[in-house]
């Protein structure tokens, strides 16, 4: 059973964990996060030297490799602030599997400590900063894809669509087979392309069914995917991150 | 495998991209999976709805943990239990022992025809076609056994064998090989099914059934079904031979209940089915029907190696309900015969691997995007994703090197590429430096991504990182805070 989190009170600080994706092809999710963050009066620490949360590795059979980067990154959130996650899957690697991870090992203390104050960024916006958005977008029918990670590792289905539902302006709609695997899964969508391009070529289909005009995710792997075949076969429905989409709405 | 049956259609896990391809290009095979997985999804959201299923998991969960913990034991009182039922108990240490066994009792009876009733058990050991290079003839009495055996295949499911044909396809074959007049009426086949199997129970020498589960208290066997295939399998011959895995042990008759309510509900979303068979013995001298002879065939075959590894080991806690099939969005469009293994789908990926080794299989426990669709249905709580995980930590030999085949798919070229990767991730300047250089580069990387781009626009690197963007924003808003 999943055990129920207690969330703590809004803290003046947190650290921002961005993940490798976010760094290296969407950007402006991670610096949207931050804003969002900023502007319920959080301080945002990013430590500098953060690279990679050792998923890749991890997946795929490589526990050493992944836990020597994993332990770099232990090193760099010394403060006991939340650490925040614009990702349900790297989220659910520095909470489920760092510990596992590490277990047996000097640095088992470090890890679960660490994993005990990890925060998805929709968990976090939700249940502790009680976000109140005001929405000044223009109407859009929206569907909101939550990734795997988020839903079933990280017990997170509801904190994405809830924050959409905020948005007065926004219509959410649901696409067939909500829950079903965009076909992404890491190395998956490499190793076995034919299979994850039968996944996602579904899951564009059923976003484009569902009337949405715009898909919205947490996790830049199903950006990535989704909306690469989207735009592959010049699909009008883009994708964006939640953060970035919250942000222009409601932004300054 | 050593035995295969000439003529069956044969599928091989080491073909399981060529297999995966022609399946994701059958609009047959896509269609009646699709529409089978949604049928049954929906019926196990339905069975489940009024039920705390949470604590009914965790209760299932525990009953076969405890059952584990104590597995030794339990076979033990089994044995004896079942000894003083007068039932005669037999164990084998692999499929080719237990055939042997099995070939050996039948031949004793001077048995030509066996019955069977469904047992992927007997499926994983070649069972049949072993009986029949010893001129023993075993007829499938399972509709979906039966209908793929007239096929020549193997199951493609392990509930619904026959899953991957469509009502016209069964059709083809129930004319084509029981020379039926052609129909499509689902009723008149399985009458006709029914009548052609009527004579055979009548006529078997020896019934052949799995086991659902084995109670060491009290030595019955259950058997789980709908079609009273199992119950005439079990009752008609003079003779019932039940062969089951080791791990299908449990405790107490009470722990039936728990099981049983999560097995046919994960499975078909039925709230009972239509027998649940409890076998305890043979016919006593005042019964009038029940065979002469009862034996259980206890088969390791890998699985003692499993427990060996106190995590492997959650394996053994399946209950063959099939609902980790049922989910998988992999399963769903490439169908069972992909996986080319006598249980597909994420239970057959993370069992498959000890009874053929890693190399045969390497590539079924990455055939998985860890979704973790599987270990969220799975009544007995198995942490199928977990266990992927490890198998691929094993094959590419990060493991503890006690699955048979360990660090087979390991190459020099991607172990390489791996500790290119962790210099990068632990060298922070330089990996700044290296999302920089891609940034810059950003037009200029490749539109084409290997197969990636087959299906979806290749991503372009951002013309500047996060790391450089919250530079920049840190600097703006400090002169904010200045002026």
């Amino acid at each position: 059973m999943t055990p129920i989190k207690c969330y703590p009170p809004k803290p003046p600080r947190v650290y921002l964990f961005g993940t490798c994706l976010v760094d290296l092809f969407f950007p402006e999710a991670g610096l949207d996060a931050v804003r969002l963050l900023e502007r319920e009066g959080i301080a945002v620490d990013f430590p500098e030297d953060q690279t990679c949360c050792g998923q890749p590795a991890y997946t795929s059979g490589y526990q050493d490799e992944a836990r020597a980067v994993a332990a770099a990154q232990l090193d760099l959130f010394p403060e006991p602030w939340p650490i925040v996650v614009p990702s349900g899957s790297c989220g659910g690697m520095l909470r489920h599997h760092y510990p596992k991870l590490f277990a047996g090992t000097p640095l088992e203390a470090k890890a679960n400590e660490l994993a005990g104050r990890v925060f998805e960024l929709t968990e976090f916006l939700v249940h502790v900063c009680h976000l109140e958005l005001e929405d000044r977008g223009a109407p859009e029918t929206v569907a909101m894809h939550t990734s795997c990670s988020a839903r079933r590792e990280m017990g997170l289905a509801e904190t994405g669509p809830a924050l959409l539902a905020r948005l007065g302006r926004v219509t959410l709609v649901e696409q067939e087979r909500a829950a079903e695997c965009c076909g992404f899964g890491g190395t998956f969508a490499v190793r076995h392309p034919e299979v994850s391009a039968a996944m996602v070529e579904d899951k564009s289909r059923a976003i484009e069914a569902a009337g949405a005009e715009r898909f919205v995710t947490s996790d830049c792997g199903c950006l990535m995917n989704i909306a690469g075949r989207l735009a592959h076969r010049d699909s009008s429905v883009e994708g964006e991150h939640i953060a970035s989409y919250l942000w222009r709405r409601v932004g300054k | 495998m050593s035995l295969e049956t000439p003529g069956v259609q044969t599928f091989r896990p080491q073909a399981f991209h060529r297999q995966a391809h022609d399946a994701l290009g059958n609009p047959q095979i896509r269609a009646n999976f699709r529409g089978a997985m949604d049928g049954l999804m929906g019926k196990r959201r339905e069975a489940f709805a009024d039920w705390e299923l949470e604590r009914l998991r965790e209760l299932g969960a525990s009953v076969r943990l405890r059952a584990l913990a104590q597995l030794p034991t339990l076979l033990e009182r089994l044995e004896a239990n079942c000894q003083a039922n007068g039932i005669r108990v037999h164990w084998a240490e692999d499929g080719e022992a237990a055939c042997r066994l099995i070939r050996e009792l039948c031949e004793a009876r001077g048995a030509k025809a066996v019955i069977k009733g469904k047992s992927m058990v007997t499926e994983e050991m070649h069972l049949n076609a072993h009986l029949e290079a010893a001129g023993i003839e075993a007829l499938e009495s399972d509709l979906g056994e039966y209908l793929v055996q007239l096929n020549d295949q193997t199951p493609s499911h392990i509930i619904m064998p026959a899953i991957h044909l469509n009502t016209d396809e069964i059709a083809d074959v129930m004319h084509d090989k029981t020379g039926i007049p052609r129909t499509r009426d689902v009723d008149a086949m399985t009458a006709a099914a029914r009548a052609q199997l009527r004579e055979r129970f009548m006529a078997a020498d020896v019934g052949i059934t799995g086991v659902n589960f084995a109670v060491a208290e009290t030595g019955t066997l259950c058997l789980v079904e709908n079609e009273g295939n199992g119950r005439m399998t079990t009752t008609v011959p003079p003779v019932h031979i039940a062969v089951t895995g080791i791990e299908k042990v449990v405790e107490q008759l009470r722990d039936v209940a728990p099981l049983y309510a999560l097995l046919t509900r994960s499975a078909t979303g039925q709230h009972a089915t239509t027998y649940l068979n409890m076998i305890s013995g043979p016919r006593k001298s005042d019964e009038q029907d029940g065979p002469e002879e009862v034996h259980l065939v206890l088969v390791d075959n890998g699985r003692s190696a499993i427990y060996q590894d106190d995590e492997l080991l959650d394996t053994l806690r399946c209950i063959r309900c099939g609902a980790c099939m049922n989910h998988c969005p992999v399963y769903t469009r490439v169908g069972g015969h992909s996986y080319g293994t006598t249980y597909p789908g994420p239970i057959g990926s993370i069992l498959m691997p000890h009874l053929m080794g890693l190399e045969a299989t390497k590539d079924l426990p990455t055939a998985s995007s860890l979704c973790g669709a599987c270990g969220e249905v799975c009544p007995v709580k198995i942490p199928i994703p977990d266990l992927l995980t490890r198998l691929r930590r094993e094959a590419v030999g990060e493991g503890r090197g006690n699955v048979p085949g360990a660090g087979s798919k390991r190459t020099r070229t991607e172990a390489a590429a791996w500790k290119a990767w962790q210099w990068l991730a632990t060298h922070p300047a330089a990996w700044r430096g290296a999302a920089g250089v891609a940034g810059r580069l950003g037009s200029l990387t490749p539109s084409r991504l290997g197969p990636w781009s087959d299906h979806r626009v290749a991503p372009k690197p951002a013309r500047h990182s996060l790391h450089a963007l919250i530079k920049r924003h840190r600097s703006t808003t400090d002169e904010e805070g200045q002026s």
